[in-house]
């Protein structure tokens, strides 16, 4: 039990800043906050699922959300026949025509020995298959953009609940990162943080510019929910009884038959967003939990402690006979394919999806941080650091606000470097990062809670 | 007079933009690779220094055009430049006493010096949005073309033109001097000598009597010189914009590693590699081969190989395929 208190109080602590909001500001924003705290956990946790357990440095955050993002366009958008039928066969032969040159890819890598020879005839064939691929699925892919493009212009998705999306998600980023590992897993260290930090480049790229698919940047909105939507909670007489319920004593005070009215839909329409939020926190909280029993488990089964061997000593856990190379590309795998469920989920909740807003900093480093500050290889460590950076995040600007009032406070309104300093209000969120993160570093280069090793008692 | 006309065009579209967006790479490529080769670690914050030594120059080039300083043809923040690398070098060497010093000294592996330099990118991107806001900013002054492409229509006779804006020149001929007088340095002078033991075999060095303060020392002031020269050139060609710097060191991590971390040389041409990769495979060619073919054999489509909104991506995509057949980069890295 003392082991777990400084869990228990740090999590107490987190509780209390999110209430603190509620009570301060307002119930949605805090349940807003806090459901961003639990995708950011989620995220937190592929990280630190690559990152601590394994010791594999995935730069690649971006990407994989990105992909998560792209399944829930993919599953629950309604298909759209036109479309299909415009372009569909000509991206349908593409798309077997990249599987038929994957293929020859790997056969020649097989049959033929390394030579030059070898290396120009591949590039010949990519070649050959790029401008056959753009002959295709060119015409189709305009036509299907041609279609309504200011709702429409892309193929649309399955139509399944948004829910599925989220197992979905994982599967498409767990397959993009059989590729990427497949690839990068065998650099060094440092190298393989750029490439993966360039992969999720050419992820976002392709997100953003294969308007067929994904409507680019154009974004995709109004997505399907799993929680009930505002106005239909707003029209429904049990949401309207249950809120004349809870405020009861409050509607009695008032006498005047209009007034009450009034003040019955005021707290209608605030009740019914706060419930939408209710409902999401549920469903991401069970999402959160699941991950954290299942993830708790493998850290300490059998295999978790084979990763840490792999992760703190290669060459020795090489000699015990693991296969460091296999084992890495799995724990990749796994990794990126939770964040891709943390993607799905966020846009799941955002109702929209819009590439142009996966940027590095934001999706890469930021998730990287929740997880070095709540401590690697901790899973409840990544969590707190998912809550704690995000509130962070979101609550920096009115504390810089506060600040800057504090500091300037003889200076007059209309002075010219207050009214700068208040225009960069959203940045200074951006130097308090980058400072707790030095800070950190230097001083408790663990994280908040910091990996705990139970050893076997003989 | 057709082939003519195409040798132009490919001039025009491929040769000389290529020449000064992989002039802008290469620069900022030796800065990485030489922190990399001294410091050994790859230095995320490094856009955000040329991002931090432009926002210098702007400032003071809006301060002298204020006061009506101009430089004739010449753009105004030339005379802000010195000025502006005076800034990135107090910068760096501020945060390397405060920051980096403290790892090197303890030896901490790679990872944790580039968890370092993501705080730093963080601080430094944040204080460079508050002083200068996310806009974009134009602070390009003085004669804009060399030549323009009616000029040389008109002088040639030909039918296709070729266009050289002032910018263009100014930055080819600025990355070659520094080049140049860089790899001078680093060849003949007792300092770059010292600065290349030490990246070669650092016990060996110090065994001699190098002086580690002084090597790195040396090393953040180039670094920061060439990421402000950079950082300037580009911003004139194009625009500042703070968040464009961050983007461009992802082509110039690719740049450094296709030329061998750790290796200026190399980096010099890595960045002229990226950037002629990601043009001339980005380029359509439809109207090259209608000048070289004949009528009958002339193409119908665009002939381009990946459209323009893959220009990025084309980068990437080399330094991939180089991580895969040449883990040590074209020219081999790790030494300076």
């Amino acid at each position: 039990m003392r082991e777990n208190k400084e869990v228990i109080i740090s999590f107490l602590i987190m509780g209390l800043l999110i209430i603190s909001v509620g009570l301060f500001q307002s119930w949605a924003i805090a349940l807003s906050i806090l459901n961003l705290c639990l995708i950011s956990s989620v995220m937190a946790i592929g990280v630190n699922i690559s990152w601590g357990y394994a010791g594999i440095i995935n730069f690649g955050v971006m990407g994989f959300i990105a992909l998560g993002g792209l399944a829930a366009v993919v599953i629950s958008e309604e298909p759209i026949y036109e479309a299909w039928s415009a372009g569909g066969l000509g991206i349908l032969i593409s798309i077997a025509l990249i599987t038929l040159l994957v293929f020859l890819v790997r056969l020649i890598l097989k049959k033929l020995a390394k030579s030059n020879k070898r290396n120009i005839l591949i590039s010949l064939l990519i070649i050959f298959f790029i401008f056959l691929i753009r002959k295709i699925a060119g015409p189709s892919m305009e036509a299907i953009e041609s279609i309504n493009p200011a709702t429409q212009g892309f193929l649309g998705g399955l139509g399944l609940p948004i829910i599925l999306s989220w197992f979905v998600g994982g599967i498409f980023a767990a397959l993009v990162a059989f590729v990427v590992g497949k690839i990068a897993l065998g650099l060094r260290s440092d190298y393989l943080a750029i490439a993966t930090l360039l992969i999720s480049g050419i992820i976002i790229t392709f997100v953003k510019h294969e308007d067929w698919l994904s409507r680019g940047v154009k974004n995709v909105i109004g997505m399907k929910r799993p929680a009930p939507y505002e106005i239909d909670l707003q029209e429904s007489d049990w949401f309207i009884n249950l809120v004349a319920g809870i405020n009861s004593s409050k509607l009695n005070l008032i006498s005047d038959i209009t007034e009450k009215n009034q003040l019955l839909r005021d707290l209608v329409i605030s009740a019914s967003s706060v419930f939408v939020k209710l409902c999401f926190a549920g469903l991401f909280s069970v999402v959160v939990i699941t991950l954290l029993i299942l993830a708790q488990k493998a850290l300490y089964s059998p295999w978790g402690r084979m990763m840490r061997a792999i992760r703190d000593n290669e060459e020795a856990a090489q000699a015990m006979g693991k296969n460091v190379v296999k084992q890495h590309l799995y724990i990749f795998i796994i990794g990126s394919s939770i964040i891709g469920l943390g993607g799905a989920m966020l846009v799941t909740y955002d109702g929209l999806f819009t590439p142009v807003s996966y940027q590095p900093l934001r999706y890469t480093f930021l998730i990287w941080i929740m997880v070095l500050v709540g401590g690697s290889g901790n899973n409840y460590g990544s969590i707190l650091g998912g809550f704690l950076i995000w509130f962070i995040w979101i609550e920096a600007a009115p504390v810089a606000m506060f600040l800057i009032n504090i500091f300037t406070f003889n200076l007059n309104e209309t002075h010219e470097l207050k009214k700068h300093l208040i225009e960069g209000v959203p940045y200074f969120r951006y130097t308090m990062m980058g400072i707790g993160l030095l800070f950190l570093m230097r001083y408790k280069p663990k994280g908040l809670l910091p990996e705990k090793i139970k050893l076997l008692k003989s | 007079m057709d082939f003519l006309n195409a040798l132009v065009l490919l001039t025009n579209f491929i040769f000389v933009p290529a020449l000064n967006y992989g002039s802008q790479l290469a620069l900022g490529a030796i800065g990485v690779t030489l922190i990399y080769g001294v410091l050994r670690f790859a230095n995320f914050a490094y856009g955000d220094l040329m991002a931090f030594g432009t926002m210098v120059v702007i400032l003071i080039t809006w301060k002298l055009q204020s006061i009506g300083i101009h430089l004739g043809p010449l753009p105004t923040a030339l005379i802000a430049l010195p000025f502006g690398i005076i800034a990135a070098i107090l910068i760096s060497l501020i945060l390397d006493k405060v920051v980096f010093e403290y790892y090197r000294i303890k030896k901490s592996p790679p990872v944790t010096l580039i968890v370092v330099s993501l705080g730093v990118m963080f601080v430094l991107n944040g204080i460079i949005r508050i002083i200068i806001g996310t806009a974009d900013r134009k602070f390009f002054d003085g004669q804009k073309f060399l030549m323009k492409a009616k000029q040389f229509k008109e002088i040639t006779g030909l039918n296709e033109g070729l266009a050289i804006k002032s910018t263009q020149l100014l930055t080819i001929v600025v990355t070659i001097i520094c080049a140049l007088l860089l790899f001078w340095f680093l060849d003949k002078t007792k300092t770059g000598k010292s600065m290349r033991a030490y990246s070669n075999n650092e016990d060996l060095a110090l065994l001699s009597g190098i002086d580690p303060n002084r090597v790195v020392m040396i090393t953040w002031i180039i670094a920061a010189t060439l990421a402000t020269i950079a950082g300037t050139l580009y911003g004139l060609d194009k625009s500042f914009k703070p968040f464009t710097y961050f983007n461009n060191l992802l082509p110039i991590f690719a740049a450094t590693i296709v030329g061998g971390i750790g290796n200026p040389i190399g980096a010099f041409f890595g960045g002229f590699v990226v950037a002629f990769a990601e043009i001339s495979l980005t380029y359509a060619y439809k109207k090259f081969f209608i000048y070289i073919l004949p009528e009958s054999m002339e193409p119908t489509g665009l002939v381009q190989l990946l459209s323009i909104d893959y220009k990025f991506a084309v980068s990437f995509s080399i330094l991939i395929i180089v991580l895969i057949f040449r883990p040590n980069g074209i020219f081999k890295g790790k030494v300076i």
